[in-house]
């Protein structure tokens, strides 16, 4: 036994060698030095007409050298595998490279004094160690917490209707339930302006930003649910029937816990729908530069507001805070998805 | 494993063991004393040992009737005219090819059958004297006391082990006095308590398929029901979980009415005191014929029946 375990060494005969790749490393710096000699003598000129002339010569290359080498089948695998990669490239490129202008620009004015002062004393063309963005931090908190406690019973419940109770209406329901997810923001916040506001006479506070933040989030977590909720096996109910349970006892001892990982998930991805929200909030809340700490009275900040107000002032330092409040609102954004794969991914682990 | 500790279940096993073994051996002797139909033999050894093993049930009440059941799915006719009864302390498995409605009749005796949204029934439900389709009937007390273990074992995921048996009580919320006792008492019924006494507190996903549908039946009998409605509990078991699941029906049936449908005639042979043969020639699903298992499996009376047992069709 201890002879073979000597002589046998685990190995992977389906790797490339280097050897192998020598044509495709050849190609790869055949079709780099060649678009960049195109470029050169012709008329395609900068970065664009670079990016065009790779493109092309890349699975001109690609093409050609597995034909060469093997067959037409593996041409067109050659082909298509470019393709993937250049659509891969042009998601990831435009993608890193807004994280970068904003990582770049936004921690410039970075401390965690923003965390602890407001603006009601600084101009926002002040420089940048005066101010912070405490208002819009606690604007945001409150908006945000008063949608997500507003929307999730709904959301939720309007899934379990739609999945569990399969009622008359669960086919109409699930169609508005789509088509408010396809609703404009702005037409959420107008919906509040003209209905709570100018109809019901309230001034801009924080609660009406829930409410519009609210219309948004329930279709996401409607929807989001209505998946989850699908996919729980329809065993489970029948067992929960079985043994003389009610409906409803079904739904709440056995399908909802099975589900509430994903739950949780909808409920999160459905913040990370609303949470850079700024149409709806700018005719709901007003914008304000001091702490508010009542929600329910008097104009409220938010992240996107501040950040949509110091770029219309305009002047260098204003727009350095305006970074500085897409980079914060970026990395809560960040932190919620985080927080919704690692809850989907608990949900695999244990089932 | 568990049969160290428990002689009794052992002795069991090797006893069912040598059934399917001895009758083999048996059926070469009866092939050359006479000539009849070669292969119903060892499935009729099968019965005749059950029947010299446990002797004849001690029919105690008519615990479950089924009257003149019929069953639509939209408008498609797939159950005609069964009627069946079901006695208290006895085991009835119910045999037939695939889609002939042996589940569907099942689901209709615990009134699982009106989830499916098209369906349709006439006939009656007897337990305990009351028709169980009867308006005002609390479908729930019905589940209760007629309990069910699917064919795919469907332990609830988000429950540890514990949770999973007494989740009934939580379900139906029923008080008890001594949870711990009764949870002892249901997996030692079902025999799995000592494969899980020290992991009561683990996910019931983590058992293996035949110990996770053993807690689906210790779930069951933790609302104590009456009748115990058995689909195809072994079709996605290995041999040896179904042979644990056949002593725990063995068990079971002293107390409670157990009906099991099953593909495994070998299984209906083993198990069951009565046999009901179902069957569709393409039209609703008929019981072709009923009786002691012995009578299906040694003397049918219908020419169906006999080329069904005997593996000519079906």
């Amino acid at each position: 036994m201890s002879q073979t375990q000597f002589a046998v060494k685990p190995a992977r005969p389906w790797k490339l060698t280097i050897r192998s790749l020598i044509p495709d490393i050849l190609g790869a710096l055949f079709t780099v030095f060649g678009s960049l000699a195109i470029v050169a003598v012709t008329p395609l000129k900068g970065k664009l007409g670079f990016a065009l002339v790779l493109i092309t010569l890349a699975i001109i290359t690609a093409t050609t050298v597995s034909w060469l080498r093997k067959d037409r089948k593996a041409a067109m695998n050659s082909r298509t595998t470019v393709l993937v990669y250049i659509a891969a490239a042009f998601v990831i490129i435009p993608l890193t490279s807004i994280l970068y202008e904003v990582v770049r620009l936004g921690t410039a004015g970075f401390s965690l004094r923003i965390f602890t002062e407001d603006m009601s004393v600084t101009a926002s063309e002040t420089d940048l160690s005066e101010g912070g963005l405490l208002h819009a931090v606690i604007g945001t908190a409150y908006i945000v917490f008063f949608a997500t406690v507003l929307s999730t019973p709904i959301g939720v419940l309007t899934a379990l209707y739609i999945v569990e109770v399969k009622g008359r209406f669960a086919g109409l329901v699930r169609f508005f339930v789509q088509a408010m997810s396809g609703v404009p923001s702005i037409v959420a916040g107008l919906f509040i302006f003209a209905f709570w506001m100018i109809q019901m006479g309230n001034a801009y506070s924080g609660i009406a930003g829930a409410f519009a933040l609210t219309v948004l989030m329930i279709p996401t977590v409607a929807r989001t649910s209505e998946e989850v909720l699908k996919l729980i096996p329809q065993d489970l109910r029948e067992a929960g029937l079985a043994l003389g349970a009610t409906q409803w006892r079904t739904v709440a001892t056995v399908v909802i816990p099975a589900a509430k990982s994903g739950l949780v998930t909808a409920i999160i991805l459905g913040i990370a729908r609303v949470v850079g929200e700024t149409a709806p909030l700018l005719v709901t809340i007003g914008g304000a530069d001091a702490v508010n700490l009542n929600p329910l009275d008097g104009n409220m900040s938010a992240f996107p507001m501040y950040v949509w107000k110091n770029l219309l002032i305009g002047s260098p330092n204003a727009i350095s805070r305006a970074w500085l409040g897409l980079f914060v609102l970026m990395v809560l954004v960040l932190i919620f998805f985080a927080m919704a794969r690692y809850f989907s991914s608990a949900r695999r682990r244990s089932a | 494993m568990s049969n160290q500790d428990n002689p009794a279940t052992t002795n069991d096993r090797e006893e069912s063991m040598s059934q399917v073994t001895g009758s083999q051996a048996s059926n070469t002797k009866d092939r050359n004393a006479n000539s009849r139909p070669i292969s119903s033999h060892s499935l009729a050894d099968v019965a005749n040992a059950r029947l010299s093993k446990v002797g004849t049930p001690n029919i105690s009440s008519t615990g479950l009737e089924a009257r003149g059941i019929h069953a639509w799915f939209g408008s498609k006719h797939v159950l005609e005219d069964i009627s069946l009864d079901f006695f208290t302390g006895t085991v009835t498995a119910l045999i037939g090819p695939s889609g002939c409605g042996k589940s569907t009749f099942i689901r209709i005796l615990n009134r699982m059958h009106e989830f499916i949204p098209t369906a349709a029934l006439a006939g009656q439900v007897i337990l305990d004297g009351k028709d169980v389709y009867d308006s005002g009937v609390d479908v729930t007390k019905i589940r209760l006391k007629v309990g069910m273990v699917f064919q795919k074992p469907n332990p609830f995921p988000s429950m540890t082990i514990k949770e999973n048996v007494l989740s009934g009580l939580k379900l139906a919320q029923l008080k008890i006095e001594n949870a711990d006792e009764l949870l002892e008492s249901c997996l030692r019924r079902a025999g799995l308590w000592d494969e899980v006494k020290d992991r009561l507190n683990e996910y019931g996903g983590a058992l293996s398929g035949g110990q996770q549908q053993r807690l689906c039946i210790a779930r069951s009998l933790a609302v104590n029901p009456q009748v115990l409605l058995m689909d195809e509990p072994c079709s996605a078991l290995d041999p040896g979980s179904t042979l644990r699941i056949e002593e725990t029906i063995r068990e079971l049936s002293a107390t409670m009415s157990i009906v099991i449908v099953t593909h495994n005639m070998q299984q209906a042979a083993r198990v069951s005191d009565y046999t009901g043969f179902f069957l569709s020639d393409g039209g609703p699903g008929r019981l072709i014929e009923s009786g002691s298992t012995n009578d299906i499996f040694t003397n049918p009376k219908e020419k169906r029946t006999e080329d069904y047992v005997s593996g000519r069709f079906g």
